[in-house]
C-alpha cells in the first residue's frame, strides 16, 4: 500500500502496526487468564506478564520512559508485594470453593450498558486531524534530546505541583499501609 | 497494517472490560485487586495512545501519575488484605460483609 505513511491519524504503520496487533493479543489474552485462572499465584503471573506486554505497546508509541518506568515500578515492585502477601496468606483459603460469585448474569448485563456508549462514542466521534510531530516526544527547548529528559521537563516545569502531591501521596500510603498492616494486639489503650 | 486510535481505544475499552468483570465477580480478595490493576493499565493504555496521537507529551507525564496512584493503591489493598486475612482467616470478599444491614 503506497503512502502508508500519509495516512491521516495513523499511529503506528507497516511492520510496527503488526507488532501491535500481536502485543494486544496476548495483552488480552492475559488479561483474561488473570481473571479467569483460580490459583492467584498464576493469576498474578499472568498479570506480569500482562504488565510487560503493555510496556512493550508503550515502547512502540514511543513512551520509553513510561514503558521503563511500567517495567520497573509495576513488574518490579507492585507485582513483588502481590507475590510476598499470596505467599503470606495462601493456604487452602483459594483451592476449596467455587472462584467466582453467583452475580455473573449482573456483571455481564453492566458490561453490556457499558459497551454500548462505548460504541456510540467510537462510532460517533471524529477525532480532529492534528499534524503529527515526530519529536515532540525528544524535544526540549527546541532541540533534540531524549523522551527521558523531555518527560522529566514537562513534570518539573508544568507539573511541579501534581508531582509533589504524589509524593504526599505516596508517604500517606506508605504510613497507612504499615498502620494497616500492624498486628492490632500491640494496641494500647 | 495501519493502527489508528479506534484500535486503541478498542484494545483499552476490551482490558477495562476485562478487569471489570474480574472486580465483579471474581471472590478472592487478591485477584479483586489484580483487576483493579488491570483497569488502571488500560487507562494508560488510552493516556499514551492519545498522547502519541495529538503528538502531547502531557499524556506520557499523567501516565506517570497513574502507576504512582497504581503503586499506592495496590499497597493500601495489600494491607487491607492482610489485615482481613488476620482478622477472618479467609480472603473471601463475600465472608467480609459484617456492615451491611
Amino acid at each position: 500500500m503506497t503512502g502508508a505513511e500519509t495516512v491521516p491519524g495513523a499511529l503506528l504503520t507497516g511492520a510496527a502496526g503488526w507488532a501491535f496487533v500481536v502485543f494486544a493479543v496476548l495483552a488480552l489474552g492475559t488479561a483474561i487468564a488473570v481473571v479467569v485462572a483460580r490459583n492467584p499465584i498464576h493469576s498474578a503471573l499472568f498479570l506480569l506478564s500482562c504488565f510487560l506486554i503493555v510496556a512493550c505497546i508503550f515502547i512502540l508509541q514511543q513512551a520509553e520512559f513510561v514503558g521503563a518506568v511500567q517495567i520497573l515500578v509495576y513488574a518490579g515492585g507492585i507485582m513483588v508485594l502481590f507475590l510476598f502477601v499470596i505467599m503470606l496468606v495462601h493456604q487452602r483459603t483459594v483451592k476449596d470453593a467455587v472462584a467466582f460469585q453467583h452475580q455473573w448474569d449482573i456483571a455481564v448485563l453492566f458490561l453490556i450498558a457499558f459497551l454500548l456508549p462505548f460504541l456510540y462514542v467510537l462510532w460517533t466521534e471524529r477525532f480532529p486531524a492534528i499534524a503529527s510531530s515526530p519529536d515532540a516526544f525528544r524535544a526540549v527547548r527546541g532541540r533534540i534530546a531524549g523522551n527521558t529528559q523531555a518527560v522529566a521537563w514537562a513534570l518539573y516545569r508544568d507539573y511541579l505541583l501534581p508531582f509533589e502531591v504524589a509524593s504526599v501521596f505516596l508517604l500517606v500510603a506508605m504510613v497507612g499501609a504499615v498502620v494497616l498492616g500492624k498486628r492490632s494486639a500491640e494496641r494500647v489503650d | 497494517m495501519t493502527i489508528t486510535i479506534n484500535h486503541f481505544l478498542v484494545v483499552s475499552f476490551l482490558l477495562f472490560s476485562i478487569g471489570l468483570l474480574g472486580v465483579l465477580v471474581r471472590r478472592n480478595f487478591l485477584t479483586v485487586l489484580m483487576s483493579v490493576e488491570l483497569m488502571l493499565n488500560a487507562v494508560n493504555l488510552n493516556l499514551i495512545a492519545f498522547s502519541k496521537r495529538l503528538s502531547d507529551l502531557t499524556g506520557q507525564v499523567f501516565s506517570v501519575f497513574v502507576i504512582t496512584i497504581a503503586a499506592g493503591e495496590a499497597a493500601i489493598g495489600l494491607a487491607l488484605t492482610i489485615s482481613l486475612f488476620r482478622q477472618r482467616r479467609t480472603l473471601n470478599v463475600e465472608e467480609a460483609s459484617s456492615m451491611q444491614g
